[in-house]
């Protein structure tokens, strides 16, 4: 793939967090790509380091204790960790914008919804305070708010206007990007069905690239186009959605979906993954999952695998299933 | 006397007072649970189905209704006899980062039903019981005496589920057991509770807001909007023959973990109302795309439709593939 058709290449990216107990490895050795357009899902479990990785590209990661110990973040060829603190606020909102998980905690609860879009745009843009308010009142019309609730203040917004709210203020200043940390987790089921669906409409609409983080694989494949797993804070398994839904490769990748309860079948027994994560302190050697895994063998325990293609686009992080092909 | 149900809920209420008038968290709810089954409560937010949960165990008092036990109404039990009772029915909470003392052991936090209803008379006689118990809900022996805190989500669940068990119940309330956890860790969850029920034969309510844990777990299920139960049937018949618009509106709303799954979504219009004061009519007239003018005035009752199927829809029988037919 040529280097200018990726709107974000990430090369071997690791964050740490140093705490009193050690040093905890959130990311680790992580590559990921995006093109234009395109929205990659980022799925994984609490502690998988997705939102940390988030942080990463938008250089929010709270430091201390966190550190990007090595790695490139390439967003439009130029390395966004080479940048200084001022060109990365022009960054953030602008090129790159983020929606967090909760929705009543990421507005002002003193100010106005039009307001605190009109903050965002006048930011990033050369506009006067009126043609702000105009765009606020246009990016509420887009997400479906009735200009007649600009004035109102987020307590009076049921929890899945307050997220549309958010989507609009992201969405100001047309990024390049739009990193949605599990956008829909704090909603009822029929309000995410609203708000993915107001998600994709406005995707299509904008052509924004984006990247979905959330721990809902059902979520994945109603939204994405590639999927990236994240284990132990690395990406261990990475192919475009089909691919990965139809032939699921890493055995983590096998029993994150073995472990879903099936709506259109009867189970007796789910499978469950064996163990738990482990500590993110004290990582054990070689591959992070193979003192769960069914497949390991003993170089798994020493050596750290690397990514192998098993499939056009489609990438693995297991020697051992990669060697074996597709069928286990 | 036999094919008695083992918990028989008629018109239970629960209302709250407010500012703004009164709440109706739970409003006129009917329905019963045979022994060692599992009933689903299902309903997004705010619908009731929490507060349901504790009104029909009497953590809350009830504004009205009878809650049958065994044959016997609770809700006219005094106190003492009520201590008695809990005995019999148990509840594990949602969030088992903040139900559990973080002061007292793993051994302690079992322990402490045992030590308030007087079950044993020797440590050591209590003791058995508490590694009996840990090894009842797959807790290893070595956290006998380490803190919550030190533990993840799924082990500190699994605690709560060995207090709920310490007395022997009969009947357990779950409310959200899994919805705290991820993934891996709910369905190990899942399977530990089928597997509980299967050796003792508790009977479960299992209250969630994600459908497809509850169709997994359940013989049959309740579907609550707005403190109403507006559907009611056996599991497998509620995700193949969902009848009221609502029921049909959340199934469809649920993201499948599958390419190409070929299905119409039913995206809903906005929000659910104030369950304060609400109207007279059928609670969700104001979403409904079926609604009719009998729907804003006559409020709707639970019937049965087919044997073992209910449902509070005027037009239920009529609703053919999305149309309704005069």
């Amino acid at each position: 793939m040529a280097n200018d058709r990726l709107l974000l290449d990430i090369r071997n990216l690791s964050i740490h967090y140093e705490v009193e107990d050690g040093t905890v490895r959130a990311v680790e050795g992580l590559n990921l790509r995006l093109g234009y357009g395109e929205t990659l899902g980022f799925v994984g479990e609490t502690g998988a380091g997705k939102t940390t990785t988030a942080l990463g590209i938008m250089r929010l990661v709270p430091s201390p204790p966190g550190r990007v110990v090595k790695g490139e973040i390439l967003f439009e060829g130029e390395d966004l960790l080479k940048k200084s603190e001022a060109e990365m606020r022009s960054v953030r909102g602008g090129k790159i914008a983020m929606i967090f998980q909760d929705p009543m905690t990421s507005l002002n609860p003193v100010i106005t919804v039009d307001r605190q879009i009109a903050e965002m745009v006048a930011l990033h843009q050369d506009v006067n305070e009126k043609e702000a308010l105009e765009r606020a009142v246009e990016m509420l019309a887009l997400v479906g708010i009735r200009p007649e609730r600009a004035k109102d203040y987020p307590h009076q917004f049921s929890g899945g206007m307050k997220q549309r709210v958010v989507i609009a203020i992201a969405l100001a200043c047309d990024p390049a990007l739009l990193i949605a940390d599990e956008p829909t987790t704090a909603l009822d089921v029929t309000i995410q069905a609203q708000v993915l669906e107001l998600m994709k409409e406005l995707k299509r609409k904008l052509n924004t690239s984006m990247i979905m983080i959330t721990h809902d694989l059902g979520i994945v494949a109603e939204t994405c186009d590639k999927v990236a797993i994240m284990y132990a804070g690395r990406v261990v398994e990475y192919a475009e959605k089909r691919r990965l839904f139809l032939n699921p490769v890493h055995p983590y990748t096998q029993g994150l979906f073995n472990s879903l309860p099936e709506l259109d079948e009867e189970q007796e027994e789910l499978k469950t993954i064996p163990g738990l994560m482990p500590d993110p302190t004290d990582l054990p050697p070689g591959c992070p999952f193979h003192p769960r895994c069914g497949y390991a063998g003993p170089q798994c325990a020493t050596e750290s695998p690397a990514m192998v293609e098993v499939e056009p686009g489609h990438l693995v992080a297991c020697p051992v299933r990669a060697r074996k092909g597709d069928k286990p | 006397m036999n094919g008695r149900p083992l918990v028989d809920v008629r018109h239970l209420k629960k209302y709250f007072k407010t500012p703004k008038g009164m709440l109706h968290a739970v409003d006129d709810v009917s329905f019963s649970i045979d022994r060692g089954e599992t009933l689903g409560l299902v309903g997004e937010s705010g619908c009731g189905k929490s507060t349901l949960g504790r009104a029909m165990i009497r953590l809350l008092d009830a504004s009205g209704g009878e809650v049958w036990f065994d044959g016997e109404d609770i809700m006219k039990y005094s106190d003492a006899a009520m201590k008695a009772m809990r005995k019999r029915v148990q509840i594990v909470f949602q969030d088992p980062y903040s139900c559990l003392n973080p002061r007292l052991s793993v051994a302690e936090l079992i322990a402490e039903p045992l030590i308030v209803n007087k079950i044993f008379r020797t440590r050591p006689e209590m003791n058995a019981r508490i590694k009996e118990l840990m090894d009842t809900v797959g807790l290893a022996e070595r956290l006998f005496g380490v803190y919550p805190h030190e533990l993840d989500g799924g082990r500190r669940q699994r605690i709560g589920i060995a207090r709920s068990l310490a007395l022997k119940p009969e009947f357990i309330v779950l409310d959200e057991p899994v919805s705290a956890l991820d993934v891996c860790i709910q369905a190990q969850i899942l399977n530990l509770l089928n597997n509980l029920k299967k050796e003792f034969g508790y009977t479960y309510v299992f209250i969630s807001h994600n459908l497809s844990v509850v169709k997994h777990v359940s013989d049959r299920i309740a579907v609550m909007y707005l403190g109403k139960m507006v559907e009611l049937a056996g599991s497998r018949t509620i995700f193949q023959d969902p009848l009221h618009p609502y029921t049909q509106a959340l199934l469809s709303a649920i993201p499948l973990p599958k390419v190409d799954a070929v299905r119409d979504r039913i995206i809903l219009e906005g929000d659910v109302p104030s369950p304060i004061e609400p109207p007279e009519g059928c609670r969700f007239a104001g979403r409904c795309r079926h609604r009719q003018e009998r729907c804003r005035t006559q409020t709707p009752e639970l019937r049965e439709i087919d044997p073992g199927h209910a449902v509070a829809c005027h037009f239920a029988r009529n609703l053919v593939q999305g149309e309704v037919k005069k």
